[in-house]
């Protein structure tokens, strides 16, 4: 898969649209912050979420970081996977290592998401 | 000075490689008015000799040590092995710090990792954490980790039967936050929770219910049915416990549909020291461990390989999660988990079973023999452990009380203490330190009482 | 000690036995509760003989480092040597009473709550103490709920607790418990809170300035005394967290300085064994004004007697069960009466003299972020060097030195924290310099022996990423090793 195919957001989470399913992850900058996952807590399918609260955490050894949802909507999936593996979104954070997928309530709100090669510009100012 | 290892001459050459002439230069951050204050209202040095001449004048201002004392109410006289204070007290276990270098600190961290084991025995739950300061502010943290776990629920309700000290905790500690606690009745004729006003006070934004079991009267509660109601509208079961020891002869929480459980451990080991320091203790089904509060040892491996043991989960706590963290708790009672931990294993399976059954067996012999008499009662006859509540039909408790002070008896803890409406009973407790004389002696001078 | 030591569910085997204790005279018949109440048995639980016991438990002490083994100088610790005089007094039978004894008879025992209240207040100038709370952060807790009560009284308990970014963990997460939301406020350039960044952060929802004193960075915020007057003019009050009290103990009083509400720490300044993580006990020291709030049981001397208050109306309720940990406190006690006027100051002097000695000697070696005059302690920090702080720590290992304090406080990279305590010896202090200069002169030429410590420690450096994902909190019967 290219990551041209991919959306990104300002908190380093990868969005994937596929008709009004959106599959949410975080970047390989990020995993790579984190370092090594053990643990991550999913969201409830079902549950709602708006834009921007938080709806899912991710757990180092040395920290706790929430995931805040790109887009409202109703959470259709999660990556089970991730219960026994978690190290699978340090080993494959675009494939593997998904998180969840949620049903695009407002389309609107893709507009803010950043094109791959925007996010890369992103990062090499943080990264200075 | 013997804890004082620098000499005058060292003094001199460490103030040479820093640079000072005097030690007061170190302190110029200080303003100079409020520094170097006289000393006049500090006493003089004692020596070695002296401390130990002073303490034993204080101690006979002490004379507790010559009643025979009955009293237990959350604090509980029991034998301890010589061989568990022994190995407790190695400077290896009384001097290092909390293990965040697990490397040198493997003794400590498989102690725990033991004691936690044996807590979960006891218990019949997934998970315990290595302690936290009592059992009444476990009982608050075992009610904010409902709440939390919960989410969207800011009711708790509190049973009537947990220790008065512990519900008085759990309300400084939920006053401040954006919390609200009800307390349950409970059931006069059969000293146990009063199911229907339970029911009756449950609603949606009820995270749990808090009772105590052997409850504040003594009285073991029906925790399987108690629970059941609780999950029937999705609030957490949660059961306190103030005598440890009635877990070694009672059915295990764990077993009976409770969620979390905490309590006080005191009677592991630990002596009654005045009321300090204890063993606070949570344990839960596996759900909470991440939001568990305290310390928790996991097992892991080392580089090569071998099997070792570390703090664990340590993003729940405040040194990671600061203001977020699931307990503000940084030391806890760490060497009294280790304490008990040493205590539980040298009673072992066959000291637990017979000890805690003795408790419950003087207990019930007491019950029996003052059953002849009919100026006092015990008001509840079934179901105790080892604490009964005895009335006192025909004098003034006080009165009660001092003529069995002056017979050299200690006998019970008066409930008006912490129940104004309770005037006339007194809380008893035995243990496995009475001995058949011992009881017959309260008996008799009971009965003279008539 | 090559071999693992076995847990002690494996060394269990059924018929073996540990105790000795009398048997009961009575038989089951007097069993009066309901038979579905009573457990069925113990599964599983440990069986060994007193022998096994003191070997597994003396093994397993043999693991330990310890302030008794060996040098601590764990920053903001105060690792300094437990006295065994403290652990004779404390262990004295006549002073273990039940806590509900009446008071007539443990008049020796309030004295002894009485008497150390009464140190602590001559020692820090505050106006009144309590002594339940059971260690450092509850005792935070308490003083900040002391706080909000006191502000609640005068018309408003406020909303925010401001709180500087090098504050130990414990504080803001307190703070939060008592019901307050906290702003982090900036250290300047020489590591202290000053003035004018103080009075931009005031305004009508800030109830208290938390401040620990000598800070994280071992550091005198000598602006104390302005910063008082800026938050009592704000109607906002001065907590000073008194961790490092070994600083300045007999040299300095909170109380003259501007603080409204202090806690100490009796397991660090006062000498009470850490114990592997408590218990401790963190009392609270306040000014007048708001000694009518504090917990209870307060203890007095009416008529001639100690008398115990159970119930206080204006007080913040309890906070702790019984008196706190009393044991703990006849420690305190005995170790101040065994210091005395001759000694208390000494005790802050030498471990300022120590800890600038180090500081001396490893300034040329490793980075100093902060230039500021040091008291007690001293941060160095990891830049410029080939290792990270961690394995310069996992390599003091093998010289039989426990490490430094690493990574806190957060405002520093790769924070090293040292703090010596007075109760070492110069000797040690040279050997620490001698093993901290053979470890950088490693870190130059041979890196990987750092990033591969320790070495000779019992067990080698632990996966705590594999603790966490494949979580085991306790022993379960079908376990191989």
């Amino acid at each position: 898969m290219s990551l041209e195919e991919l959306k990104f957001t300002k908190e380093h989470e990868w969005v994937k649209i596929d008709g009004e399913i959106a599959t949410v992850g975080i970047s390989d900058y990020a995993q790579k912050e984190l370092g090594d996952v053990v643990y991550v807590e999913l969201p409830p399918t079902g549950d709602s979420f708006t834009k921007g609260e938080a709806c899912s955490n991710i757990e180092s050894v040395k920290a706790v970081n929430d995931i805040y949802t790109p887009i409202t909507g109703e959470i259709v999936d999660s990556n089970a996977a991730l219960e026994d593996n978690p190290e699978l979104i340090n080993q494959s954070p675009y494939e593997d290592g998904w998180i969840f997928k949620i049903k695009i309530e407002d389309e609107s709100e893709l507009n803010d998401l950043m094109d791959a090669d925007i996010y890369e510009e992103y990062l090499k100012g943080i990264i200075e | 000075m013997r804890y004082l290892p620098l000499t005058d001459a060292d003094r001199a050459e460490i103030k040479n490689v820093i640079g000072i002439e005097n030690t007061e230069e170190l302190f110029s951050d200080i303003p100079e008015d409020k520094r170097y204050y006289p000393l006049d209202k500090i006493p003089s040095a004692l020596t070695e000799d002296e401390i130990i001449k002073k303490f034993k004048e204080i101690a006979r201002k002490n004379c507790f040590s010559e009643y025979l004392s009955f009293l237990g109410a959350g604090a509980y006289n029991h034998f301890t092995p010589e061989v568990v204070s022994h190995l407790s007290q190695k400077g290896e276990f009384l001097t290092p710090y909390t293990p965040y270098q697990p490397e040198v600190s493997q003794g400590s961290l498989q102690a725990m990792f033991e004691y936690q084991t044996m807590m979960t025995m006891l218990t019949g739950m997934d998970v315990s954490n290595a302690s936290l300061y009592d059992g009444g502010t476990a009982a608050a943290e075992g009610v904010l980790l409902a709440l939390r776990k919960a989410r969207k629920k800011s009711r708790i309700l509190i049973s009537s039967g947990l220790h008065p000290e512990y519900i008085e905790i759990i309300n400084t500690y939920i006053n401040n936050l954006d919390y609200q606690a009800e307390i349950v009745d409970t059931d006069e004729q059969t000293g146990t929770v009063n199911l229907d006003d339970l029911k009756g006070k449950m609603d949606e934004n009820t995270a749990g219910f808090i009772f105590q079991s052997p409850n504040f009267f003594g009285i073991v509660e029906d925790s399987q049915a108690i629970s059941d109601l609780l999950h029937e509208n999705k609030a957490y079961s949660i059961q306190a416990v103030s005598e440890a020891m009635s877990m070694a002869f009672l059915s295990p929480a764990g077993q009976k549909g409770v969620d979390i459980i905490v309590g006080e451990a005191q009677s592991f080991g630990l002596p009654l020291g005045f009321g300090g320091p204890f063993l606070g203790f949570i344990a839960t089904k596996k759900d909470f461990i991440r939001q568990l509060p305290g310390r928790i040892v996991g097992q892991t491996l080392d580089k090569d390989g071998k099997r070792g043991y570390v703090l664990t989960l340590s993003t729940r706590e405040q040194h990671i999660k600061r203001e977020k963290a699931t307990s503000n708790i940084c030391t806890n009672q760490a060497w009294c988990a280790l304490h008990a931990g040493i205590y539980l294993a040298t009673m072992g399976k066959k000291g637990l079973n017979e000890i805690s059954k003795a408790n419950h067996l003087n207990t019930a012999y007491f019950v029996k023999e003052v059953g002849k008499y009919s100026h006092i009662k015990i008001r509840y006859k079934q179901n105790f452990y080892n604490e009964v509540v005895l009335e006192v039909k025909n004098m003034k408790v006080d009165n009660f009380l001092g003529e069995l002070q002056k017979k050299g008896i200690l006998c019970g803890i008066p409930l008006k203490w912490f129940f104004p409406d309770q005037q006339e009973a007194i809380l008893v407790n035995f243990t496995e330190l009475h001995k058949k004389d011992d009881i017959d002696k309260l008996v008799k001078a009971i009965g003279e009482l008539k | 000690m090559n071999s693992l030591p076995e847990l002690i569910f494996e060394i269990s085997k059924e018929g073996k036995t540990g105790y000795s204790f009398s048997k009961t005279e009575f038989s089951d018949e007097l069993i009066a509760i309901d038979k579905n109440k009573v457990r069925e048995d113990l599964e599983s639980f440990p069986q060994v003989s007193e022998v096994e016991i003191v070997r597994h438990y003396t093994n397993l002490a043999h693991l330990n480092h310890s302030v008794d083994s060996g040098f601590y100088p764990l920053g903001s610790c105060t690792m300094k040597y437990n006295p065994k005089i403290n652990e004779k007094i404390a262990g004295m039978e006549e002073l273990s009473a039940h806590p509900y004894s009446p008071h007539q008879v443990v008049q020796g025992n309030l004295e002894i709550i009485n008497s150390l209240e009464k140190w602590l207040v001559d020692i820090t100038g505050m106006d009144s103490f309590t002594l339940t709370p059971a260690a450092g952060a509850h005792g935070e807790f308490v003083g900040m709920q002391i706080i909000r009560k006191y502000l609640s009284t005068q018309g408003n308990p406020r909303k925010i607790v401001l709180i500087p970014d090098s504050a130990h963990g414990t504080n803001p997460a307190s703070a939060h418990f008592a019901g307050y939301d906290i702003k982090e406020i900036p250290s300047n350039a020489d590591g202290i809170i000053d003035v004018e960044t103080l009075k931009e952060y005031l305004n009508e929802d800030v109830a208290a300035l938390m401040m620990t004193n000598p800070n994280t960075l071992g550091i005198f915020e000598k602006n104390i005394m302005e910063i008082s007057q800026a938050l009592h003019k704000n109607g906002s009050l001065l907590y000073m967290d008194g961790a490092n009290m070994n600083a300045f103990m007999g040299i300095a009083k909170p109380g003259d300085l501007g603080v409204d509400v202090v806690h100490l720490n009796l397991h660090k300044t006062f000498s009470t064994p850490h114990g592997g993580g408590g218990p401790g006990c963190g009392p609270i020291g306040v000014a007048k004004h708001l000694s009518g709030f504090l917990p209870v049981p307060t203890v007095d001397k009416k008529e001639g007697e100690y008398r115990v208050e159970y119930f206080k109306k204006e007080g913040i309720g309890r906070v702790k069960n019984f008196y706190g940990n009393f044991l703990v406190m006849v420690r305190a006690l005995v170790y101040l009466l065994s210091l005395g006027r001759e000694n208390i100051r000494k005790v802050g002097e030498d471990a300022v003299l120590n800890a600038n000695y180090i500081r001396k000697k490893l300034e040329g070696l490793l980075d100093l972020p902060y230039k500021s005059r040091t008291l007690h302690e001293v941060i160095f920090s990891d830049k410029n060097l080939k290792v990270k702080t961690l394995d310069i720590a996992k390599r003091l290992l093998d010289f039989g030195i426990h490490p430094f304090t690493v990574y806190f406080p957060l405002i520093v990279h790769g924070a090293m924290m040292i703090e010596p305590t007075e109760t070492e010896s110069k000797e040690t202090l040279d050997s620490f310099v001698e093993a901290m200069k053979e470890i950088l002169k490693e870190a130059e030429n041979n890196p990987e022996v750092l990033e591969n410590a320790p070495h000779t420690t019992p067990v080698k450096r632990l996966d705590e990423v594999l603790a966490a994902r494949k979580l085991q909190v306790k022993w379960e019967k079908e376990e191989k090793s």
